[in-house]
């Protein structure tokens, strides 16, 4: 056992190296456990399925409700992701070896969020056909895509935040809905006006505020947990 | 020349709301000591450690480690330490190779393949390199974690009772592992409950009480198995 090892000194890694390490770790081992994105489908799935046989809806008013319906299938599955996303950090105590490397913490910040996106996003691109072919209606437009990337950024970069506080506390399965639903709500209603006008072709002018409310918030979230990511994950 | 101060600390405070763990604690450990911190449950080893590792800021106090103050340079503590706890800090769906690939590239370590390479033949893990951590024995995750820990050539080893849930064979193979990284003059601290195994393996005793030092000897002040007495009397005494 006694085999001898070089001297090697470790220098600062760049940053986004760091971020993309992370975001690699994360879509690697779910691409081996598979047990985070199928969890986030199962239960989307499920929550569009339960809809669809509760509520007997003309044509007409299908249209109405179907940003709203949307938009909480994905928030209550992406809850789902988030939890479980920072409990596999949190059980073998693979955030404190996050937290012990010689790197800015904003950038296990980003790699988490971008990870957490990117699972959102994952879940989207499955979710938005089925949702069309049970409801008969035509939601794959363009506008569409971009309505659920900017709501799933805002909600990914604020989700990580508060995933990353709930974690460390016992009841972290309840605690995150309770701590996130209340601060996504701007995301939330900005995303249901947006998604609501490009399913009605409304003009792009009166789509443009919610998407620029959707932009702000993103930014702002982005930069808070910019901000207060390395004392919230501190003792 | 005398040895580098490793590790220092005066007066460190350390509370949780109204509970006070640290007491005003000073510490100090130069390098090339292997230090084996002993203390009863709820003492304040781990919270004292974590402190160490930047993983919790203290409260009050001054801290240095390998020459760095703390928290003010904790990136700078964080590149030249190392740590292993009870539990692995790997990642399960990822193979031991991907795990020190992964942790090689937050430390921007150069020639990472080779060092890689290196890091398991020390730990005995070349052959089972590709297989996902989540399938080895406990044992194995602990000296996977040890190759983590030394991956970036750490000056200061932090262990934080490391043989907890090791059966007899893994507790020996982790013993000289320790002996290893110690033999190549790192400063090693240690965590443990053991005595007898500790007994073997570290310079000097160092008994932590109610969040402060009461007692400290060498393997030398001690003689041959006297450590449990030492320890007794220590919490007695105090």
């Amino acid at each position: 056992m006694q085999k001898s090892l070089s001297v090697i000194r470790p220098r600062s890694s760049p940053y986004l190296k760091v971020v993309g390490s992370i975001v690699w770790k994360d879509l690697v081992a779910e691409l081996r456990s598979r047990e985070l994105v199928a969890a986030m489908l199962v239960f989307a799935l499920l929550i569009i399925l339960i809809f669809n046989f509760t509520i007997e809806l003309q044509p007409d008013l299908r249209m109405t409700i179907t940003p709203g319906v949307l938009w909480v299938t994905l928030a209550f599955a992406g809850t789902l992701g988030l939890n479980r996303s920072m409990a596999i950090e949190k059980d073998r105590g693979c955030l404190d070896g996050l937290l012990l490397a010689p790197v800015d913490r904003s950038a296990i910040y980003f790699g988490k969020a971008i990870s957490n996106l990117a699972f959102m996003l994952i879940m989207a691109v499955i979710v938005l056909p089925v949702y069309s072919l049970l409801y008969n209606i035509n939601i794959l437009k363009l506008g569409l895509f971009l309505v659920v990337f900017l709501g799933s950024t805002g909600y990914a970069a604020i989700g990580t935040l508060l995933a990353s506080m709930a974690v460390q506390t016992r009841t972290r399965d309840v605690l995150l809905p309770v701590l996130l639903f209340p601060v996504i709500i701007p995301i939330l209603l900005a995303a249901v006006r947006a998604t609501g006008g490009f399913l009605q072709d409304l003009p792009i002018s009166e789509i443009l505020p919610w998407l620029n409310i959707l932009i702000g918030f993103d930014v702002i979230f982005i930069v808070v947990a910019f901000l207060v990511f390395e004392f919230v994950v501190e003792e | 020349m005398a040895p580098a101060s490793m590790i220092k600390v005066r007066k460190l405070v350390k509370r949780f709301g109204p509970k006070t763990v640290l007491r005003g604690l000073d510490f100090d450990v130069q390098q090339g000591e292997f230090v084996a911190l002993l203390g009863p449950n709820g003492a304040g080893k781990t919270t004292f450690l974590r402190i160490l590792a930047s993983l919790a800021r203290p409260t009050m106090g001054m801290l240095e480690v390998a020459g760095y103050p703390l928290p003010a340079q904790a990136g700078a503590v964080r590149a030249r330490l190392g740590v292993v706890t009870h539990l692995p800090l790997l990642y399960g769906d990822l193979t031991a190779e991907e795990n020190l690939r992964f942790f090689g590239s937050m430390y921007g370590l150069d020639g990472l393949n080779h060092r890689i390479d290196e890091v398991l033949e020390l730990v005995g893990l070349l052959l089972p390199r590709r297989d996902p951590v989540r399938t080895f024995s406990r044992g194995m995750q602990q000296r996977l974690a040890i190759g983590r820990a030394i991956l970036h050539d750490p000056d200061v080893v932090l262990f934080d009772e490391p043989h907890t849930g090791l059966d007899q064979d893994a507790c020996d193979m982790l013993d000289s592992l320790l002996l290893n990284v110690a033999g190549r003059g790192r400063t090693v601290v240690i965590t443990s409950h053991d005595m007898a195994r500790v007994e073997d393996l570290a310079t000097r005793f160092d008994v932590l009480s109610r969040g402060v030092i009461v007692a400290s000897a060498t393997r030398e002040d001690l003689g041959k198995n006297n450590l449990l007495d030492f320890y007794r009397q220590s919490l007695v005494a105090h």
